[in-house]
């Protein structure tokens, strides 16, 4: 059985980028529920940055724009079908 | 020292039309009377919860963006415990980023652009 290596399909694991790196946005409203459902799962819990590719510094963003958004009921602290 | 200060707040959703607005009006007087500059003032109207607050599911939802005293605050988020139609507040200090965004926001730039900026 000889060694072979696998094909490696290019697109399946292409770079991840930080889209507010590369969109250039700097801040994250967190009265903006649609944006910001971009970054949750279905329970309404936030998603990791492994998944979502963003850099630690928007992440911290993001974790507390979505924690401000549920304090004011804009999301959910837990849901079962979210999207 | 002005700084760029962002409040929201829930009234709960049982009172008449006639007191919500006089409960907005107290808060924005107890802003004036304070010293802040109230640079926005929008009015979201009865929005449903994303989970139900004081066992209730829809609550007007009211905000308000101003230049104040840091002192301020502290006077404001009393007034806020003190009165009971309030269900829910949240007062964020603005960095010079959230200024320029709520800038934009008010002229309207983010109504279509802001999926492609966002999806890009």
């Amino acid at each position: 059985m000889t060694l072979q290596n696998e094909p490696i399909n290019r697109d399946q694991n292409q770079k991840k980028y930080c889209r507010f790196k590369k969109n250039g946005i700097k801040y994250i409203d967190y009265k903006d529920e649609k944006f910001l459902l971009k970054f949750v799962n279905e329970q309404g819990k936030i998603l990791p940055r492994r998944i979502t590719g963003t850099s630690l510094k928007y992440q911290r963003k993001v974790a507390q724009a979505i924690k401000k958004a549920r304090h004011i009921g804009l999301l959910p602290y837990v849901a079962d079908s979210l999207k | 020292m002005k700084k760029h200060y962002e409040t929201v707040f829930i009234l709960t959703p049982v009172l008449s039309d006639a007191q919500m607005k006089d409960a907005v009006a107290k808060f924005k007087q107890v802003l004036l009377d304070n010293g802040a500059e109230i640079v926005n003032d929008e009015n979201w109207g009865l929005k449903k919860l994303a989970y139900p607050i004081q066992h209730k599911s829809t609550g007007f939802y009211h905000l308000f963006e101003f230049e104040a005293e840091p002192s301020a605050i502290a006077i404001l988020e009393t007034e806020y415990k003190r009165d009971e139609k309030i269900m829910r507040f949240l007062t964020t200090a603005l960095d010079k980023h959230a200024i320029i965004y709520n800038a934009r926001r008010r002229k309207g730039e983010f109504n279509k652009p802001k999926e492609e900026e966002a999806k890009s």
